[in-house]
C-alpha cells in the first residue's frame, strides 16, 4: 500500500509550443555569425560560399545601383499576375467541380491527369505556344497554381456542412446566395491553406521560367551571376528569394488572421 | 393578432427507398396554434416536419398552407434547428441578419436585428462569435434568426434537446412567451412530454414506424397561464407517457436489434 499526502500534482500542461521570437532571431543570428566566423578564419572557401558580409555588401551595391529593383519588380509583376490568374481560374473551377455533379467527374478526371505533370517540363511547350516573352512565363505560373487551387477549393466545398446548406435553403436563400454566404466562407480555410502551397509553387516556377530566356527577373539574375562565377551576387539573389518567400507567407498569415478570426 | 397560416396535411405518407416511414397522416394546424408532435424515436417526426416545411417532398399526399402573408414576412415557413445551425464565421448579429441584409434597407435590417436580439436577451452579444456562446445562447440566436424574418409559421425540431435541463426550462418559458406574442402557427417536435403539455394547443401522438396519427389531444388552456405544477397538465403528461411508453420500449428494442 502506498499513501498519498500533499497537493495534487499538476499534469494538465500537454504540449503547448509557444512562439518565442527571441529564440527564432537568436538562432538565425547565431548561424550567420558562425558562418561569418568560419569565412573570416578561412575554414569556409569564400569562392564557393561567400561570407555574409560580402553578400550584404553585394546586396547593398545592387540596391544602390537600382539593379535589384529592376529584377525584383519584373519578378513581382510576373508572380502577382501569374498567381492571380491561376488562383481565380482555380477557385472558379474548384467551385464548379464541387457544386455541380455534371462537371464533377470530367473536371476531376482532367485535374488528376494534368496535376502530376511537372510544370517545368511544360515551359518549352509554352514558349512555342506563347512565345519566349512574358506569355510563356505567366502561363507556366498560372498553370502551376491552377491545379492545387482547384483541388484545395473542391475539397473545401466538399467539406461544407450539409446542415448549413439545408439551413440556407430553409430560409429561402437563392443558389447564388448560398454559394456566397455559406459555401465560399466555409471553404475559405481550405482555400487559404491552398494559398500557402500555391505561393511557394509559384516562386519555384517563377525562378525556373526566368532561367529560360529572360533578361530581367531574380531567376535570370541568379543564373547569369552563376555563369560568371559571381557567387556574391548569386547568393544575394538567393537571399532576395528567401525574403520574398517569407514576405509572401507573412501576407498569407495576415489574410488568415483577417478572414478566419472566427475560428481562433 | 393571429397572423399565422393554416397548415393542412392531407393523407401524407413517405417512404425512404423501401422503408415506409410515415403513412396516412392528416392534420390541421390552425392559424396561431401550436401543434406538438410526439412519438417514439424513429417514428418519423422529423420526416413529417420536413414535409410540412417543404424541405422534403412526400411520396404520398399533400401539404397546403393557406393564409395572408404580411408584407414584412420574409420567409413564411421558418425552421429552428436542433443543432442551431449557426454560421460560425458570422457574429450573432450577422447570423440574425442572414436573410434580412439582402431584402431590407440597411437601417431596417439593423433595426430588426436589434429588436429580435433584445427580445431574446442577446443585445450585449451582438458582436460575439458563435463559438463564444453557451449552448442556450446559441439556440437563442437560432430563435432570433427565425423571428427576424417574421415567419407566418415556425417549425421547430427538438430545439431544446441539445441543452441541459436548466437551460431547457428557461428557454421553454421564453418560447411560450415569444410564440404567444408573435401569434405564429407553430409546429414543435419533441421527445419531452413536459414540453409538449407546456406548449401544445394540439398534441399529436404518432405511433411507432410506420408513423401514423395515434391520438390528437387538445389543450385549451392559454399558454400564458400554464404552470409546471398544474395538476391537469401533470395528469395529461402521465396520460401521454402511458400512451407512448409501450411503443417507445418496442422502438428501443428494435434499435438494439438493428445495432446488434
Ligand atoms: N434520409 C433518410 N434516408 C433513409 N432513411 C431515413 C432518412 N431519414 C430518416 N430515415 C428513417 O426514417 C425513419 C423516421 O426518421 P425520422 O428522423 O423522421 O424519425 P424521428 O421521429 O424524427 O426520430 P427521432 O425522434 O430519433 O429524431 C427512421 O427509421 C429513419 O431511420
Ligand atoms: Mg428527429
Amino acid at each position: 500500500m502506498s499513501r498519498l499526502d500533499g497537493p495534487v500534482p499538476f499534469r494538465g500542461g500537454g504540449f503547448a509550443p509557444r512562439d518565442r521570437a527571441w529564440a527564432a532571431a537568436a538562432t538565425l543570428i547565431g548561424v550567420v555569425a558562425l558562418w561569418q566566423a568560419g569565412a573570416s578564419a578561412g575554414v569556409i572557401p569564400t569562392l564557393f560560399l561567400p561570407a555574409p558580409v560580402s553578400i550584404a555588401r553585394a546586396l547593398w551595391a545592387l540596391t544602390v545601383s537600382g539593379e535589384l529593383w529592376k529584377h525584383l519588380s519584373a519578378s513581382l509583376i510576373r508572380l502577382a499576375v501569374g498567381w492571380t490568374v491561376g488562383t481565380l481560374f482555380g477557385i472558379g473551377m474548384g467551385l464548379a467541380v464541387g457544386l455541380w455533379s455534371v462537371l464533377r467527374s470530367p473536371g476531376m478526371a482532367l485535374v488528376s491527369a494534368l496535376f502530376p505533370i511537372p510544370k517545368i517540363a511544360l515551359v518549352p511547350l509554352f514558349i512555342i505556344w506563347f512565345g519566349i516573352g512574358e506569355g510563356s512565363k505567366l502561363a507556366t505560373l498560372a498553370f502551376g497554381v491552377f491545379f492545387p487551387t482547384v483541388i484545395a477549393t473542391a475539397g473545401g466545398v466538399d467539406n461544407v456542412p450539409r446542415g448549413l446548406i439545408r439551413m440556407g435553403q430553409s430560409f429561402g436563400l437563392s443558389h447564388a446566395a448560398i454559394v456566397r454566404k455559406i459555401v465560399l466562407p466555409a471553404a475559405l480555410p481550405a482555400i487559404l491553406s491552398g494559398f500557402r502551397v500555391t505561393s511557394s509553387i509559384a516562386i519555384v516556377l517563377l525562378v525556373a521560367a526566368e532561367m529560360i530566356g529572360a533578361e530581367r527577373g531574380i531567376g535570370a539574375f541568379v543564373l547569369s551571376a552563376g555563369n560568371l562565377y559571381d557567387t556574391d551576387n548569386l547568393l544575394a539573389g538567393i537571399v532576395v528569394l528567401s525574403v520574398l518567400g517569407l514576405a509572401v507567407s507573412w501576407v498569407i498569415g495576415r489574410l488568415e488572421r483577417l478572414f478566419l478570426a472566427w475560428r481562433a | 393578432m393571429n397572423t399565422g397560416l393554416r397548415l393542412t396535411v392531407d393523407g401524407v405518407g413517405h417512404h425512404y427507398g423501401g422503408m415506409q416511414a410515415l403513412s396516412g397522416i392528416s392534420l390541421v394546424a390552425e392559424p396561431g396554434e401550436v401543434m406538438v408532435l410526439v412519438g417514439p424515436s424513429g417514428c418519423g417526426k422529423s420526416t413529417l416536419l420536413g414535409i410540412m416545411g417543404g424541405m422534403l417532398a412526400p411520396t404520398e399526399g399533400t401539404v397546403r398552407c393557406v393564409g395572408e402573408i404580411p408584407p414584412d414576412c420574409l420567409n413564411p415557413l421558418t425552421y429552428v434547428f436542433q443543432d442551431f445551425s449557426l454560421l460560425p464565421w458570422r457574429t450573432v448579429a450577422g447570423n440574425v441578419a442572414l436573410v434580412l441584409e439582402d431584402r431590407l434597407s440597411r437601417a431596417d435590417c439593423s433595426a430588426r436585428v436589434a429588436e429580435v436580439l433584445a427580445l431574446t436577451g442577446l443585445t450585449e452579444f451582438a458582436r460575439a462569435w458563435p463559438r463564444q456562446l453557451s449552448g442556450g445562447m446559441r439556440q437563442r440566436v437560432g430563435i432570433a434568426r427565425a423571428l427576424a424574418v417574421r415567419p407566418a409559421c415556425l417549425l421547430l425540431d427538438e430545439p431544446l434537446s441539445a441543452l441541459d435541463a436548466q437551460t431547457r426550462d428557461l428557454l421553454l418559458e421564453e418560447f411560450a412567451a415569444l410564440i404567444t406574442q408573435a401569434g405564429t402557427t407553430t409546429v414543435y417536435v419533441t421527445h419531452n412530454l413536459a414540453e409538449a403539455v407546456r406548449l401544445g394547443h394540439q398534441i399529436v401522438v404518432l405511433s411507432r414506424r410506420p408513423g401514423q396519427v395515434r391520438e390528437v389531444l387538445r389543450v385549451d388552456r392559454p399558454l400564458a397561464g400554464r404552470g409546471a405544477a398544474d395538476p391537469d397538465l401533470v395528469a395529461l403528461e402521465q396520460c401521454l407517457w402511458r400512451m407512448i411508453r409501450d411503443d417507445a420500449a418496442v422502438a428501443e428494442r428494435e434499435r438494439i436489434d438493428v445495432a446488434s
